[in-house]
């Protein structure tokens, strides 16, 4: 089954019409994704890709009942598109745009509470059920259907294990990426929750990084299940050049958390399996699930 | 963005946050001009650089005539100033801020930041504040308050008077610390800022409440919105390499070892890193490319590189996306190793989106690189082209 997506989900994309939003709607409709409309505001009426393109979310919505929004939005309108997703009440919204203001994630934040909508990112890769609905910017190539559920802040790192669980076999349930930036949507408790009850998820690549708590909130967590699926973890940054801080407010809040050794001993000490490299998240799940 | 302790105050003093009267000073005759100009008997003299812990690194001295004003601004400007903050390397003086100095009975510690956990702004504060607040934070965290602000609320009041209260002040300063930090969010929301940290917020003899040190951090994401900081960029420290990489839309930063590295995403980049130091190597810096690189960039980000006699080999790792292709970071290699003179080994890994494209191109250019299959591979050869830690 895998999670968020599947054969069945209807997809609009938000900023349709723009040259990136166009070309990866093409390799979305290509892949198989149920692509059923676009928003751009002021261009509602047109067709682009054979899609019919309507000038508000709530229109598209009345229109074509979606399951999920692609926001494709650049940086300066990001917040506003989210915000009118989550107000159209679509289930999933996914933001691939990187560099959104900070602030304008503490306003969709607040949006996104009490609200029916769950969020990936933004500066996300986007969400992959391999071979059957992919939202987002990530290569298809690497991915094949499998067992394997994958979940990180970075894309890149996220394409890697996407890789080498292919590479061993394994393939993947689900892959989301919950996004780089400091304030987002989904996070990793969310998604291990998703994960741990999906019958095609036999075990978990989470991928973290320095800064932030996101990893030892997602350890805390891990302490609390007693789910029989194993929790691969690999964390990136223990020799990331030195952080040029000014003031100790982030010290001061997280007591010296949000380092990548003391990321890693949390999600060791909450039983999940530690990748020891970037190279080494398939391999490693690769043992857990029983392989030679 | 940061911003210096002198733009900050300005900033924060036009929402009215109380902050001392005082001058910024690029000259000894300068400084010592702007203590007579401010008047009193005594005057702080301020290293304005981006960091903390200038008190401790001699970067604050107190004076108390105007000539001694611009002998302490003269032994500051043009030295390079180190601190816990900054690494042994210092920041340059450039300038000195001035200010009254005040009669101070207490030190608060107050900041306002962005929760990344809960994803919302909030404040810290503290009853001890001053030079050690790091130590104070840490032996009694629970003299640390927290007041976290709703975005669909806005700072409740009420709050905001609790919080001024359990620092343990009432009447006249509790109330003008309660507008200070009504003032700090106004300022801090409209400004795009992701930190200003107010340490310390000194209560006077006479109960006033003042601002005496501020740091202020803007949103870099935001700065397109706020023309009034980006004018502030030709006096933010940033060393040139950076400037340069900036330019190309590089996220670069200098480090001590002689591989130098060019890797599609942040995450991926600190990965390699990692693997680098597991393979007993080092790299020469960090170099993270954007999904909408242009083979320009690339370009540029490979002669950033190549430029610095430090590095003895080039790792470029890249996992072709839905937006960045192995190809057009093929071309960018190309265009940087044809046209230098200094041959050093280079090591690539493709994976991804164009990665049999990007590894021809580069046959085809006949552009001198040994490919690498995998992550693991790729570092190892990195560090056997280097001869292990140089």
């Amino acid at each position: 089954m895998g999670i968020l997506v599947d054969g069945d989900t209807k997809v609009i994309c938000q900023g349709l019409t723009g040259a990136t939003a166009t070309r990866l709607t093409e390799r979305a409709i290509a892949y198989g994704t149920k692509m059923v409309g676009g928003v751009v505001p002021g261009k509602g009426g047109q067709t682009h890709l054979y899609l019919p393109v309507f000038g508000t979310v709530a229109e598209a919505v009345s229109e074509t009942q979606p399951d999920a929004s692609a926001v494709f939005v650049p940086p300066d309108k990001a917040a506003a598109a989210m915000i009118e997703a989550i107000e159209a009440e679509i289930p999933l919204v996914v933001c691939v745009t990187e560099r959104v203001p900070v602030q304008d994630m503490v306003r969709v934040k607040g949006a996104l509470e009490g609200s029916k909508t769950r969020l990936i990112g933004p500066n996300s890769q986007g969400v992959i059920t391999p071979d059957v609905c992919k939202i987002g910017v990530m290569p298809e190539r690497p991915h094949m259907p499998g067992r394997v559920g994958i979940v990180s802040r970075s894309a890149t790192l996220n394409y890697e294990a996407v890789d080498q669980t292919t590479t061993v076999h394994l393939g993947q349930s689900t892959s989301v990426g919950v996004g780089g930036d400091p304030v987002y949507g989904m996070n990793f408790i969310d998604c291990l929750k998703l994960f741990f009850a999906d019958d095609a998820t036999e075990g978990i690549i989470l991928i973290g990084e320095i800064g932030g708590t996101a990893e030892e909130e997602a350890a805390e967590f891990l302490k609390s299940q007693n789910s029989k699926k194993p929790v691969v973890a690999y964390v990136a940054g223990l020799n990331a050049p030195t952080d040029r801080r000014m003031g100790h407010a982030g010290t001061v809040d997280v007591f010296g958390g949000g380092g990548a050794a003391d990321k890693i001993k949390a999600l060791e000490d909450a039983g999940a399996i530690i990748a020891p490299s970037a190279a080494e998240m398939g391999t490693t799940m690769r043992k857990a699930l029983g392989g030679r | 963005m940061n911003l210096h302790e002198y733009q900050a105050k300005e900033f924060l003093k036009a929402y009215g946050v109380p902050v001392p009267p005082g001058i910024v000073a690029a000259t000894d005759s300068e400084a010592a001009d702007a203590a007579a100009t401010l008047g009193g008997s005594s005057w702080v003299v301020k290293a304005q650089v981006h960091a903390g812990g200038r008190g401790r690194a001699g970067g604050v001295k107190l004076v108390k005539s105007s000539t001694a004003a611009g002998e302490a601004a003269g032994a500051m400007l043009g030295t390079r100033l180190v601190t816990a903050q900054t690494g042994a390397q210092g920041k340059e003086v450039k300038r000195v801020y001035i200010e009254q100095a005040c009669d101070v009975a207490r030190e608060i510690y107050l900041a306002a930041m962005i929760d990344r956990s809960l994803g919302r702004v909030s404040f810290l504060a503290s009853s001890e504040g001053g030079e050690n607040i790091e130590e104070t934070a840490q032996a009694n965290p629970d003299n640390i308050h927290k007041l976290v602000v709703d975005p669909n609320v806005g700072l409740v009041p009420t709050e905001v008077q609790a919080m001024a209260e359990d620092l343990g002040l009432s009447g006249a300063p509790a109330t003008a610390t309660a507008k200070a930090i009504e003032a700090v969010y106004k300022a801090f929301t409209e400004s795009d800022a992701s930190l200003i940290e107010i340490n310390p917020l000194a209560v006077t003899d006479t109960g006033e409440v003042l601002a005496l040190d501020v740091k202020m951090v803007i949103d870099d994401n935001a700065v397109f919105r706020h023309p009034e900081f980006e004018k502030l960029w030709d006096e933010a420290e940033v060393s040139a390499d950076e400037i340069e990489a900036r330019r190309h839309e590089l996220n670069y930063v200098h480090m001590d070892g002689n591989i130098g590295v060019m890797v599609s995403g942040a995450g991926l980049a600190l990965g390699v890193l990692d693997l680098l130091k597991a393979k007993g190597g080092d790299a020469a810096n960090f170099m993270d490319v954007r999904p909408v690189a242009t083979r320009d960039q690339i370009a540029a980000g490979i002669r950033m590189l190549l430029a610095d006699t430090k590095v003895k080999a080039l790792l470029v790792v890249a996992m072709g996306g839905g937006v960045l292709r192995c190809d057009t970071i093929a071309e960018g290699i190309a265009i940087a190793c044809k046209e230098t003179t200094r041959h050093i080994p280079a090591i690539v890994r493709f994976a991804g989106t164009a990665k049999e494209l990007g590894e021809l191109a580069l046959q085809n250019q006949a552009v001198g690189v040994t490919f690498a299959h995998d992550l693991a591979d790729a570092a190892e050869k990195a560090v056997a082209a280097v001869g292990g830690r140089g």
